[in-house]
């Protein structure tokens, strides 16, 4: 809401020494927000005076245009004293004539520097300005021709036209609706300096004949609906220079009389009105919902077909306006209208709120009625709006129609000391009855309770506690004193929080670079991934708007996100890049119906169940990604190229650092390389899979080859987490180390071999280690040798002669039973 | 050797003469002092301090004297060798320290050649961010809650007094999930985790939420679809705004630094009231709003002193009674920051998109920042 500073001071008496400024930071902090502080002077600097035009010879010249030559008087503000020589292209002046000059040296809006320049044969020394040469508005028909008494030449014009008038832009918060009018704005200003307020609503309401005939159906939509009638009103008369300055000045375009005095009005009052031309109306007004399939024409020239919850103005044709959105084109005032009907009426919020919304058709209108009018405005405002009308396009205002009538004021009963209470400042009962008076409320006290009856223009004030914002603002949220409270001993972060922020400590310290990505995906992204249309995560949640249409999908895995965001690391320049990513993936349950439950208390156990049943399961994800060299090259040699064995280690890292041991086993699953792809277990639950990715997957994503990735369940990991580690036991006897190399098939897993060592081995094994694998012309085609170092000890002895090779051996045959292993 | 001799002398025997023995170890001595190297001290010991060298064998002599010389002999065959072994040992310590000195002088490397073969990882600055000042409230006992980010519109408006016609709901651009009749929508707030907490804890509550939530905003330098949120909530018997101000002004100097401080500005929540907007006393130029000594106005604050920083408010009783809490008896507050925006004005940011896109030398900086 844009208000011009003149403006407000039309209805407060602020005190003389109140800057602008100060003004705006005092409803600031009473709640109408500063957004911006402009003046046209701030887009002007000078020289610009006022200047007497002492002749004028107009002169034609070879292109066919006629220029004014003019000597125009500006006292000594040129420096000499001498007439000042202008050339001006605008005819609407004569010798005699005060004007405002801009001399050389001055810059005008846009950066427009005047100096004095060769023109039309004559050396034209600063320029006669128009209005929109100011900025102060579309004028460009002539320039500004100021009355007589306006000042004297060389007069600062600044002064003389207001350019210091600022204007204020507020945001205006959802709940004080009354502030988007200069009315609203002006009490508020009036409450900041504790000064008189004039009412620009408070006006006598004589009695008039009936005007145009109304009715209304639908009295819950539309508690109150006021026709006054003009007559012979003049379509040609043109908009005032003052008001269509008010209206630029805050933000709306002057478009003709007509429209102008109803915007007025509504920036001035905040009730939005309209103008039908009586014309066109055919029969009485009627407020009623629509019948479904109507259809309506709205001002802005869109053909719309209405629904039965649409709250319509109709006549006798049918609709003629959308009540508190939009009018219609086929009614509205033209160039040639002089019979007018003024409607202001009071409409239901939420009516107008669901109409603007099923429309799309935000509007001036429709953003004051559904935060909330005041009821008692209409028959004061259509009053105005006629008056106005009358007195500045002729013509006579005649009979007013009423139907319906505004609601009672509403009563609010709270204890005397809430505010002090619940702000905890100190407020005397004294100061909490003035201040809810200041604002407008009138009240009463009774023992410890005060009753309030809330003023018609503060619908938002319904319950105790609006009393007690409205008595804090109006004392100051800075006198709000700062108190830390003391909690109760807490547990600190819970064991998963703790263990959650250690998987992003240890990856980070792993070498891996943590993302954030966002979780909107589409068909390219499984396309990419290579997912088969039968794939568990192609299932996803969707957005009903979704911002990219291509996106509509929550995600179900985290890779797309961090192949994504790999790829665009590639993309600029990075060759060896690691990256993780933790964060929720959406699945849904396909009992996706969330009840809505009633306000008044809490939730019964089984609505509470049915709320938790019906959002969605959204398990923390943890993915990594790495393409490039995980050692780099450098003068050591050649680094280490990042492989599948890189994304195993890193879920085992991560692992490890939770006291969990992770299992692997060989997988096939999109969008790894199905041969190099490990499906990771913990006791026997699959949490995720990593290895290489599909070399498809690696163009698709704009990887290089054999880039690398894993994917698990975060929350399913951390289930396994050790929270008590049991003491260790370790033996000081010496150590028995045996090595083996056993060739098995090549297809046979190296766990698997593992395995049958470890049990083959018995309890003297302390550790076994693969430390090597050997493919070649030694074993023969498709078998390989898997060298593993057995460690035995005992806990209470040295081993004996023999002892660690018969468990050597005992190991070598349970291999060669499970597996097929041969000793080399 | 000569025969038997009847005027014998055994003191008188040849290798065992005072001067023969003085020159024998005259002669170790000056070997050993001339070894150059250890290869030549190697020698010097064999030659002259070996079994076969000469005053070892002038030793074995001694045996065959008689035995009232063989104690002036063994005094100075021994001193001799003890001179020579003095010598050996002093010379190899010298030569041992010299070779010492050379082999680690012809090890030196350049210590400035690059280390880093492993790429450094780091968390996001967003992750960090979050833990720290999550940090900040569980030192004073808050515990740190959670919940989904698909919520059930339920608990991410109605029940927050937000109902399904008003006018704040179409400024919370909210992403809708498919079917309308799911009713679930990306949360627009860390607040349904308000509702969340007061129907699964008994007051009192202590609580502060990290999380990331969506508005359909378009992504450009200042706005994403997805962003994060830091909430508080606390009920508590007796708690009041003042409450409310004293945590923030507490946050706001645990993440700012001492003097930095809030401003509460009336304000409109509909699941608080009253409500306020949150400004913070601007760190870099201290609520001056000028920089270089008051030459220029404050880039950070754009010269206003204060910096938007958040909301907050008393917990709407209507959101208490919703939430099962008695509003007789239990008051509460609550209070809401953009993480995102806290990272941006804290550190700088200067493009929200470097947020999001993953680029590693946008984290890389933070490190393993805590």
């Amino acid at each position: 809401m844009r208000a011009p500073v003149s403006w407000i001071k039309e209805y407060v008496a602020l005190p003389d020494d109140v800057t602008t400024e100060e003004l705006a930071r005092r409803l600031t902090m009473l709640g109408l927000k500063l957004e911006s502080l402009t003046s046209p002077a701030d887009s002007i600097t000078g020289p610009l005076v006022v200047g007497r035009v002492l002749s004028v010879e107009a002169e034609t010249h070879k292109n066919g245009k006629t220029v004014n030559w003019c000597t125009v008087d500006v006292a000594d503000a040129n420096g000499t004293g001498e007439p000042q020589g202008i050339v001006c292209g605008a005819h609407n002046f004569a010798a005699g004539d005060l004007v405002v000059v801009c001399l050389p040296g001055a810059v005008l809006p846009g950066n427009f520097e005047i100096a004095a320049r060769k023109t039309y044969g004559h050396v034209s020394a600063g320029m006669i300005c128009s209005a929109r040469e100011l900025g102060l508005g579309e004028d460009h028909d002539g320039i500004i021709v100021l009355p007589s008494d306006a000042g004297e030449p060389g007069d600062d014009a600044f002064a003389v036209l207001d350019l210091h008038d600022a204007v204020i832009e507020f945001e205006i918060n959802p709940d004080r609706a009354y502030a988007l009018s200069l009315r609203g704005i002006a009490r508020e200003a009036a409450t900041a300096f504790d000064v008189p307020f004039s009412d620009p609503a408070e006006r006598d309401l004589p009695t008039y004949g009936e005007g145009h005939p109304v009715v209304v159906d639908d009295p819950e939509g539309c508690p109150v609906f006021v026709a006054r009638t003009v007559t012979g009103f003049d379509p040609t008369a043109p908009t005032p220079d003052w008001m269509a300055r008010r209206l630029t000045q805050a933000g709306m375009r002057p478009i003709s009389l007509g429209v102008d005095v109803s915007n007025y009005v509504m920036l001035e009052l905040g009730q939005p009105n309209h103008a039908y031309d009586r014309d066109r109306l055919s029969g009485p007004i009627r407020v009623r919902r629509a019948e479904p399939g109507e259809r309506l024409t709205t001002l802005d020239g869109v053909r719309r077909t209405l629904t039965a919850e649409d709250l319509l103005i109709a006549d006798d044709s049918g609709p003629i306006g959308l009540a508190g959105v939009m009018g219609g084109e086929h009614t509205e005032l033209t160039g040639t209208s002089t019979e007018i009907v003024v409607e202001a009426a009071h409409f239901d919020p939420v009516t107008i709120f669901r109409g603007q919304r099923r429309h799309k058709l935000p509007s001036e209108a429709s953003k004051r009625f559904e935060r909330g009018v005041d009821p008692e405005l209409p028959a004061r405002a259509a009053d105005r709006v006629a008056e106005l009308l009358v007195r500045l396009g002729g013509g006579s205002a005649e009979g007013r129609t009423v139907v319906g009538e505004a609601p009672p004021r509403r009563r609010i009963v709270a204890a005397l000391d809430l505010p002090a209470r619940i702000t905890g400042i100190e407020i005397t009962a004294e100061t909490t009855v003035e201040h809810l008076e200041r604002v407008g409320c009138e009240v009463t006290v009774e023992g410890d309770r005060l009753t309030a009856v809330v003023p018609p223009w503060r619908p938002d004030l319904t319950d105790p506690y609006d009393l007690v914002e409205e008595v804090a603002r109006v004392v100051g949220y800075d006198r709000v004193p700062s108190v830390l409270p003391t909690a109760p001993a807490g547990r600190g972060l819970t064991p998963e929080q703790k263990l959650r922020r250690r998987v992003g400590l240890t990856l980070a310290g792993a070498g891996f670079t943590e993302t954030v990505s966002y979780p909107f995906v589409g068909a390219a992204d499984w396309a990419d991934l290579g997912l088969a249309e039968s794939d568990e995560r192609r299932r996803t949640l969707r957005m009903a708007n979704p911002l990219n249409a291509e996106e509509p999908e929550l995600t179900s895995t985290l890779l797309p996100g961090v192949l994504r965001a790999l790829g665009r690391n590639v993309g600029r320049g990075a060759s060896d890049v690691a990256l993780f990513e933790s964060g929720l993936v959406f699945l849904p349950s396909g009992e996706e119906a969330a009840p809505i439950l009633g306000v008044e208390g809490r939730p019964t156990a089984e609505e509470w169940a049915a709320i938790e049943k019906a959002v969605p399961f959204q398990p923390l994800h943890l993915a990594v990604a790495l393409a490039g060299r995980r050692e780099r090259a450098g003068w050591w040699g050649e680094g280490r190229a990042a492989s599948w064995a890189d994304a195993i280690d890193a879920v085992r890292e991560v692992a490890e650092a939770l006291g969990i041991e992770i299992e692997t086993s060989a997988a096939s699953v999109a969008p790894w390389h199905p041969g190099r792809c490990a499906e990771v277990r913990v006791g026997g639950q699959v949490l995720g899979h990593a290895g290489e990715l599909h070399p498809k997957v690696c163009a698709a994503f704009g990887l290089p080859a054999r880039s690398a990735a894993a994917e698990i369940d975060l929350d399913a990991l951390l289930q396994h987490a050790v929270t008590v580690t049991p003491a260790p036991r370790f033996s000081t006897y010496p150590v028995a180390k045996e090595d083996v190399a056993l060739v098995v098939d090549a297809e046979v897993q190296a766990a698997a071999v593992e395995a049958a060592l470890r049990e083959g081995a018995g309890e003297l094994l302390e550790s076994v280690r693969l430390f090597d694998v050997y493919v070649g012309d030694q074993v023969g085609a498709g078998r390989k040798s898997l060298a593993f170092a057995l460690r035995f000890r005992a806990p209470d002895r040295t081993l004996g002669e023999g002892e660690a090779a018969a468990a050597r051996d005992a190991a070598v045959a349970r291999a060669a039973e499970q597996c097929g292993a041969v000793q080399r | 050797m000569s025969g038997p001799n009847s005027d014998y002398d055994p003191v008188e025997v040849t290798p065992l003469r005072a001067d023969e023995v003085e020159a024998m170890r005259d002669a170790a001595l000056a070997a050993i002092e001339a070894a150059a190297d250890l290869e030549a001290l190697k020698q010097a010991r064999l030659d002259h301090a070996g079994d076969r060298s000469p005053l070892a064998l002038a030793n074995r002599e001694i045996g065959a004297l008689p035995p009232q010389a063989r104690k002036e002999a063994g005094k100075r065959v021994g001193q001799a060798r003890g001179a020579v072994n003095q010598a050996l040992a002093a010379r190899l310590a010298v030569l041992e320290a010299e070779h010492e000195e050379r082999m680690l002088a012809e090890e030196r490397v350049d210590v400035t050649l690059p280390t880093d073969r492993r790429p450094r990882g780091a968390r996001h600055p967003i992750t960090t961010m979050s833990e720290r000042i999550a940090d900040v409230f569980v030192a004073m006992g808050w515990e740190v809650a959670e919940g989904p980010q698909v919520e059930a519109e339920w608990l991410n408006f109605d029940a927050l007094n937000l109902g399904p016609d008003h006018p704040a709901r179409t400024m919370q651009d909210t992403f809708w999930l498919e079917p309308a009749e799911a009713a679930l929508v990306l949360r627009t707030h860390t607040s349904p985790v308000q509702a969340r907490t007061m129907l699964t804890r008994e007051p009192p509550i202590y609580v502060v939420c990290p999380g990331r939530v969506y508005r359909t905003d378009e992504i450009d330098a200042t706005h994403s679809p997805v962003f994060h949120q830091v909430e508080g909530l606390v009920i508590d018997r007796g708690i009041t705004m003042a409450h409310l101000k004293g945590s923030l002004d507490h946050f706001a100097t645990a993440m700012f630094g001492e003097g930095i401080t809030t401003r509460f500005r009336p304000s409109y929540f509909p699941f608080t009231e009253p409500s306020a907007e949150v400004d913070l006393v601007c760190f870099v130029c201290r609520g001056t709003g000028t920089a270089d000594g008051g030459a220029q106005s404050c880039r950070t604050c754009r010269g206003e002193g204060w910096i938007e920083w958040g909301g907050c408010g008393v917990v709407n009783p209507r959101v208490l009674v919703a939430c099962g809490v008695d509003p007789e008896t239990w008051t509460g507050f609550a209070f809401g920051m953009g993480i995102d925006r806290t990272l941006m004005f804290r550190h700088g940011v200067e493009d929200m998109r470097d947020v999001f896109e993953g680029d590693v030398r946008f984290a890389q900086p933070f490190g393993v920042e805590i």
